[in-house]
């Protein structure tokens, strides 16, 4: 009886506690959404709103007046889209050789990624400006920022850890039939590690989609800028339209909050067994 | 079995090609530029020049300190909290675990920029959200962005905000990881919650939070998009970080040597910080 009494009050006081945790954690995102609905005057208010309101196409037009948003997102579709594919090729394709063929230079080259692994991205952002920039003339190119995305360590030591649970007499049988090794890569290896490809694809999207430095530096046109960087021009002019940057932020956001809703255990194991693997 | 010895090499050729341009050439390059004096016409080597100015630039001491600040007050709390809210994700207690699941989880996918936005705005000085609340429960108004104890407090939340969720996945993993039965068998010995949260949990968790305690400081080492879009470093360049600093050196003075070698002493803080916190917390788990 005592005991009862106990665990309910117990779990009664885990669930407050998290409640109170998780509304904290939703509120920036609901005030945001919110926000983007309603008149500047709402928003001084400063209160916690709960009704949606009309102003969301007039705070677009305010947000498409300062900066061409439009363009922006396009933009980012198409340097994360791009980055995204070729970024899962090229990573694929390196870590299959890694976890199947045993060569010369195999393991030092394995070194050589995990210490890239633990090499900040901040650290070569000024020489690489300066060769895709300066050298290769790529401001305001989509190749310029997705080239470098590119030689990403991370996915290829994520792959390569998905090929080394291949079944590798599977392979084998398909070689001795005949098939090519391109041919056995990319219909039998592929497709076995699907999953894999969909947790670092997603990822991979997610990163691009929101890198910040690099794409500013990048573009520096109006033109060819993606989203943050509008959102993030609009919050340095004197005058600051709360209601259109808040539309900004959510078109920007609403999408992969939705994505992650639907695709939670892919994004989850991408991250678990990257980082604990 | 005889497989055409080139195979492997030419699977692994896109990654080399970008690898080294994007990569190796840069990194390189960066080291040769810090031994440069890159403001000169023509590049001219002058070894000491950037390295030396390092240590007598207050402006990069003052980055430094603000940045470890940052690291010192966020990265211990958000771990904490990080470690808090996993337990209870994991508790066979907690009801609607997807709802909370997605509430704490969701802002790894939000940008930096869409957050530092809407945080800019409830944390307004003067109209924001959360100096009303905190009016209503009778505190004066905060200034989050006009005073420097402010200015740091909103980076730390902010990023707490962010990164919470990233690092409960981690230990949630951990914690799912340990056997049941370890609970059980303490349970049938009268152990108290507490006692099999210090004894068996925490000493089980310590790898993936010692990873959640590497990955989060080499990250806020290179803090920059936050203190930018919150703060603009300021006030009074209280909340300027290291990365922000080299940036203003690399894009704004065009002092390429000089960024590059604040580029070098941020990789050699990072490693030297991860080496002394494996050092510090690794080894093997008590039990």
């Amino acid at each position: 009886m005592n005991n009862s009494l106990t665990s309910r009050a117990k779990k009664l006081f885990i669930n407050a506690l998290m409640l109170v945790i998780s509304c904290m954690w939703l509120i920036p995102i609901w005030m945001m959404m919110i926000y983007a609905t309603h008149p500047d005057n709402v928003i001084f208010s400063g209160e916690l709103v709960f009704n949606p309101g009309t102003d969301f196409f007039k705070n677009f037009a305010i947000l498409q007046g300062k900066q061409d948003f439009s363009m922006a997102i396009f933009n980012s579709v198409i340097i994360a889209g791009f980055s995204t594919l070729l970024g899962l090729l090229v990573a694929s394709m390196a870590g299959y050789a890694l976890a199947r063929f045993a060569f010369r230079g195999r393991n030092s080259l394995f070194a050589l990624i995990i210490f890239i692994l633990a090499v900040p991205s901040a650290a070569i952002v000024i020489p690489e400006y300066i060769i895709v920039v300066k050298h290769m003339g790529l401001s305001n190119n989509y190749a310029g920022v997705i080239l470098p995305y590119l030689a990403n360590a991370v996915g290829v030591f994520f792959m390569r850890q998905s090929f080394l649970n291949l079944p590798s007499e599977t392979l084998e049988a398909a070689y001795l039939d005949g098939a090519s090794e391109w041919k056995i890569f990319y219909s039998i290896a592929l497709p076995i590690v699907r999953p894999a490809l969909a947790s670092l694809g997603i990822i991979l999207f997610v990163a691009h989609w929101n890198d910040y430095l690099w794409p500013m530096l990048v573009m520096t046109s109006e033109q060819y800028q993606t989203a943050p960087i509008a959102l993030g021009r609009l919050i340095g002019l004197a005058n600051i339209e709360w209601g259109a940057m808040m539309v900004g932020a959510s078109l920007m956001t609403v999408p992969f909050l939705l994505l992650f809703l639907i695709l939670q255990k892919q994004i989850i194991a991408g991250i678990t067994s990257g980082a604990t693997k | 079995m005889l497989r055409n010895r080139y195979t492997p090499y030419a699977f692994l050729s896109p990654y080399i090609i970008v690898f080294s341009v994007f990569w190796l050439v840069p990194i390189l390059f960066s080291f040769a530029m810090s031994f440069m004096n890159t403001r000169s016409r023509t590049w001219q080597f002058d070894f000491f020049l950037n390295w030396g100015r390092l240590l007598e630039d207050e402006l990069l001491w003052q980055a430094l300190k603000n940045t470890f600040l940052i690291i010192a007050l966020q990265v211990p709390a958000m771990l904490m909290l990080a470690v808090f809210a996993a337990v209870l994700l994991n508790s066979k207690d907690l009801n609607f675990k997807g709802l909370h699941r997605f509430a704490i989880f969701a802002p790894i996918v939000v940008a930096e920029a869409a957050y530092a936005v809407i945080f800019r705005l409830l944390f307004n000085d003067n109209f924001g959200f959360v100096n009303n609340m905190l009016a209503l429960i009778n505190i004066d108004a905060i200034a989050w962005t006009n005073s420097s104890s402010g200015a740091t407090a909103l980076i730390a939340i902010g990023l707490t905000w962010r990164w919470t969720g990233y690092n409960a996945i981690i230990i949630l993993a951990g914690l799912q990881n340990i056997p049941k039965d370890l609970y059980e068998a303490s349970e049938l010995e009268g152990a108290s919650p507490w006692q099999q949260f210090t004894k068996i949990t925490l000493p089980l968790l310590k790898p993936a939070i010692l990873l959640c305690l590497v990955l989060s400081t080499f990250g806020t080492l290179q803090l920059f998009t936050e203190p930018t879009l919150l703060t603009e470093g300021g006030p009074g360049g209280s909340t300027t970080t290291v990365a922000m600093y080299m940036y203003s050196q690399g894009f704004k003075s065009f002092n390429f040597g000089y960024g590059s070698a604040i580029a070098y002493l941020i990789v050699f803080l990072g490693l030297t910080l991860s080496l002394l916190q494996f050092k510090l917390f690794g080894g093997k788990p008590d039990e």
